[in-house]
């Protein structure tokens, strides 16, 4: 049901445009104007809810400790990457978290049945099935960003020239097959059956959580659309995104109904973006039981707001009990 | 204990989640289901709010009649200390990846038991109140308005989380339940919601120095008596000072040690050691606690059990604290401690421990002063202090539980590992999924050791209970070693549960035995007073 | 506490790498579509397809040729825009007229960002000497 509504949304989107494009011809607004606001939106939000984590202290060192500790007896050798105690490691252990996705990496799967016996098992699997989709489906994610560059820049940067035609390597059709146009649907669709296919992540997903995954395969696929099916101008294109990023906004005659859908899309997401969980893309930065190191044994660490609440005194105490300590014998401080 | 183990694991149905969705499936409030609230004078003597009599399966849980505000505030108020908490409520992608990583969701099946949905109950409720999106989009976003049911069904799940923060180690953004649960019970706690079995160990704590409420006097008796116990078996007479001035060293244990077996075999084991080394110590029967359930109380709380150790420290004149075998004891010295109540080392002799015995510095304790005992021991057994007769624990086939405390909040996995090794013949691993950082809850952690829950305390203790076994059908193990006095009282149950002819004990009462000490006589009788010679037999 | 440098560091980092495509093009001369050099009148009059049809589909119709040409043997095409019959042939038909691959085919592709491989196989026209 929620799936659904995500998905009726993602199609009322599609009808906008076609019809603030293709019946109104409101080209100015959905090919300028709403994707400045989107960009500007995206920026200042997701400043904004970084600044409004970066409000909050970290009172406490809470690292989750993921191996062995640091120690000063020698043949007990640290994991230092896993349980880091400098700033280096804890810098490795955050790149291997952030590039990586070293935690979903540890993804194992538990199951119980009773064996022949009628004695009950926990099994635990490797499961690395998410980890793998989730590592595509972000990188994917991020050389497609990183190739339409190739629409925002003139001339066109070499690193940028590169990592498309290592996108095309297989020359497959013409234009040539992106690798990550196909592993970005795959990915983004294992991501959503997954959720809608397991029980369990079903019942624990959100309208919130089905949205992203729909509003993200309609880019994709709108983009694929417009790259083989539709084959729009791409100098066309050009020009308009170009006007974009020189504040010199202008609209080309031939710019397909295609390009204003995948154009609005992306919008929305960016929109959306900082008012929603995509947010943890800042966030995994600024988790304190990863950036951590696990180090308030060895080093002071500040409490902003130490309350400094008194214990209740040894002299408190032994009021109380000054007479029964002093017959078993135990020292006291005052005796009477 | 009304189910069997097999017609538990019947009971489990991973594939079949309510047909409702969470927010509409309606909580169950059956005896059995929840720990007893605070009793009045408890919740009076510690000064908590609203101290009343109540019962959670009543309908009228007796709130006071502001309490949205309350909560609102007390959220905000939370919000703005910790990021954690902040950065918790916002990023979670809900990938699932938690979920069959929690022992009482592995256990029971019940949904709200993975850590996400777990996490969600107080989620949906931030984001109705404090975000942007919940405020428009509502249910659609996962928000929904905080009413008395969800305080109940806080009060039902947040009572079901041990804070062993299992969840957190394989959550991609490293969101930890267990800072949820810490933030939650707070909140509850401003409205007179929690449970006795936490309440009593802190009033206790508190006045009389331990959870157990153990007086001074009676703290001494105690001791005399294990000292007898340690004569009887061994024929030497061991000192153990309590309250002395101007010893090098203050040792500080969990109350729990000193109160029933198997800890008091683990007692035992420390005072031997002490003495056969020599050491200059003293016990404190003020700060008489290792443990500290303010951890799962409040911060405030926390800090206020905590700061005895260093007002002890400072008034007894001790160079360095030593610390013995407790879990959640360590999480809060390794990660709290020196950060709340550093400041009370000014004006005492504290200074970064140094072994006396082998002249190792513990430069990884040099802020808090603190050393466990097992790095303690392991440093001398490295060094050869120690004369040890393995043999006399070749009847025991021992594994190791890991702690959640001070595997996830410490990572304290080698040293007790490295101290059993020079102790015992015969020792096994459980499966690598269960033990180190992937260790598993006993059950009972976190306050939740308590017997009017032990349904869900035997489906926490599953995955654990079901690797001992695995351990004890393939190996033959009948010991499991741990370095935690709440385990020393949880495993007991669990293993009578799911591996029936297990024995739990300390790692340090494992030392005791095999230590060799000066001036010995024939050792004869174990630490528990079993005569060796039959246990050999047997085995 | 708070590592308030490092999230602004952080940010900043962010902010420019997000707003790259923006301060890359600060004082670089405004967009403008690439301008090809036609064949003159005299060489040429039209084209296989139309105008609007070559910008938006010619690498599909000459991936279609080469497999038409190479696989198929087949070398005859049909106009969709005036029902001519034409050679198909990258030489013969396109580069009698098309003869300068610089400021023809590169113009835009260079634009686009695009490697096309026809010169994978076939011989790249010799640079007109400017």
């Amino acid at each position: 049901m929620k799936a659904l509504y995500s998905l009726f949304f993602v199609f009322a989107l599609l009808l906008v445009v076609l019809f603030g494009v293709g019946a109104a011809h409101l080209n100015m607004l959905f090919g300028v104007w709403i994707p400045y606001v989107a960009m500007a939106v995206f920026l200042l939000g997701f400043i904004y809810r970084v600044y409004d984590w970066a409000k909050s202290p970290v009172p406490f060192r809470i690292p989750t400790t993921g191996g062995q500790q640091w120690s000063v007896l020698p043949e007990v050798k640290q994991n230092r990457w896993d349980n880091p105690t400098t700033v280096r490691d804890t810098v490795i252990r955050m790149a291997f978290e952030v590039l990586l996705f070293r935690s979903l990496f540890r993804n194992t799967k538990s199951e119980v049945y009773k064996n022949e016996n009628g004695g009950p098992v926990v099994a635990y699997a490797s499961a690395k099935w998410l980890w793998l989709f989730g590592i595509l489906f972000h990188y994917s994610f991020l050389t497609i960003v990183i190739r339409h560059m190739r629409l925002f820049t003139e001339p066109v940067p070499g690193f940028i020239t590169l990592i498309d035609s290592l996108d095309s390597l297989l020359q497959i059709a013409a234009p040539t097959l992106y690798l990550t146009d196909v592993a970005l649907v795959a990915a983004a669709t294992f991501l959503l059956m997954r959720r809608i296919l397991a029980p369990q992540i079903r019942y624990l997903s959100l309208a919130a959580d089905y949205f992203p995954l729909f509003l993200i395969l309609a880019i994709a696929i709108s983009g694929i659309y417009m790259r083989y099916i539709a084959k729009v101008d791409v100098i066309a294109i050009k020009e308009l995104t170009m006007g974009l990023v020189t504040f010199h906004p202008h609209i080309p005659a031939n710019v397909g109904i295609s390009f204003y859908i995948h154009l609005f899309l992306v919008s929305i997401l960016l929109l959306y973006f900082p008012f929603s969980k995509l947010m943890h893309l800042g966030g995994v930065f600024l988790s304190p039981t990863r950036n951590l190191p696990n180090d308030s044994r060895v080093r002071h660490h500040e409490n902003p707001w130490n309350p400094k609440i008194k214990c209740h005194s040894y002299a408190d105490y032994e009021d109380d009990f000054r007479e029964p300590m002093i017959e078993a014998g135990l020292p006291v401080d005052k005796a009477e | 204990m009304a189910l069997k183990p097999e017609e538990l694991i019947d009971s489990i149905d991973y594939h079949h989640p309510p047909k409702t969705d969470w927010m509409d499936t309606p909580n169950d409030f059956k005896p059995g289901r929840w720990a007893y609230p605070g009793k009045i004078d408890v919740i009076k003597r510690i000064h908590f709010p609203n101290p009343r009599e109540w019962s959670p399966g009543d309908a009228d849980w007796k709130l006071p009649e502001n309490w949205k505000e309350i909560i609102y505030n007390g959220m905000r108020e939370r919000l703005d200390k910790y990021r954690s908490f902040k950065v918790f409520m916002d990023i979670c992608v809900r990938c699932g990846a938690c979920a069959d990583k929690c022992h009482f969701y592995i256990g029971g099946g019940d949904p709200k038991n993975m850590p996400v949905l777990r996490a969600e109950l107080l989620r949906s409720v931030y984001r109705n109140d404090f975000t942007a999106a919940g405020k428009i989009l509502g249910r659609l976003a996962g928000a929904r308005p905080l009413t008395l049911d969800v305080i109940k069904e806080w009060f039902l799940y947040f009572y079901q989380c041990t804070e062993c923060r299992r969840c957190s180690l394989f959550c991609p953004y490293g969101i930890d339940t267990a800072e949820v649960t810490m933030m939650a019970r707070e909140l509850l706690h401003l409205l007179g919601i929690n449970i006795n079995w936490i309440m009593e160990p802190v009033a206790n704590c508190n006045r009389m120095g331990n959870h157990l409420g153990i007086q001074p006097h009676a703290f001494k008796d105690i001791v005399d008596f294990m000292v007898d116990d340690i004569e009887n078996y061994t024929g030497v007479r061991v000192k153990a000072p309590l309250n002395e001035k101007g010893h090098e060293i203050l040792f500080i244990t969990p109350s729990g040690d000193v109160f029933a077996d198997p800890g008091i075999y683990t007692f035992m084991g420390y005072l031997m050691l002490f003495h056969e080394i020599g050491l200059d110590y003293t016990l404190s029967t003020y700060a008489s606690e290792g443990g500290n359930f303010g951890l799962f109380t409040s911060a405030d709380m926390m800090q206020k059990l905590n700061g005895k150790m260093y007002h002890e420290a400072k008034r007894l004149g001790a160079k360095w604290i030593l610390g013995g075998e407790c879990g959640h004891m360590w999480r809060v010295i390794n990660q709290y401690m020196d950060t709340m109540n550093g400041y009370m080392q000014e004006g005492t002799n504290l200074s970064v421990p140094r072994s006396p015995i082998t002249g190792t510095v513990f430069k990884n304790a040099a802020a808090t002063k603190m050393v466990h005992i097992a790095e303690f021991t392991a440093d001398l057994i490295r060094h050869n202090k120690l004369k040890l007769n393995p043999a006399r624990n070749d009847h025991l086939k021992v594994t190791f539980h890991d702690s959640c405390n001070p595997a996830r909040g410490m990572g304290l996995l080698d040293e007790p590992r490295a101290v059993i090794k020079a102790v015992c013949n015969d020792f096994h691993e459980m499966p690598i999924e269960t033990i180190r950082e992937q260790t598993f809850c006993c059950g009972g952690g976190s306050g939740l050791n308590t017997d009017e829950i032990m349904d869900i305390r035997m489906r926490g203790g599953l995955p654990r209970g079901n690797a001992l076994k695995y351990v004890r059908d393939k190996h033959g193990v009948n010991t499991m070693a741990c370095v935690c006095a709440i385990d020393r009282a949880t495993l007991i149950p669990l293993a009578n549960y799911w591996a029936p002819g297990v024995n739990i004990c300390g790692v340090h009462e494992l030392v005791g035995n095999a230590l060799e000490m000066k001036g010995q006589k024939e050792r004869e009788l174990n630490l528990r007073g079993e005569s060796l010679a039959e246990l050999a037999e047997e085995a | 506490m708070y590592d308030g440098s490092k999230i602004i560091v952080g940010l900043l980092v962010f902010v420019g790498m997000m707003t790259f495509p923006f301060w890359n093009n600060i004082g670089k001369a405004a967009y403008k579509t690439p301008e090809l050099k036609l064949p003159p009148k005299s060489v040429a009059t039209e084209c296989v397809e139309g105008k609007e049809f070559m910008r938006e589909k010619h690498m599909q119709l000459l991936n279609d040729w080469r497999d038409e040409a190479v696989r198929n043997g087949e070398r005859l095409y049909v106009s969709q825009a005036n029902h001519k019959q034409y050679q198909i042939s990258l030489q013969n038909s396109c580069m009698k007229c098309h003869d300068n691959k610089e400021e023809f085919c590169d113009k835009c592709h260079n634009s686009a960002s695009v490697s096309p491989y026809c010169w994978d196989c076939h011989i790249a026209p010799p640079k007109k000497g400017n």
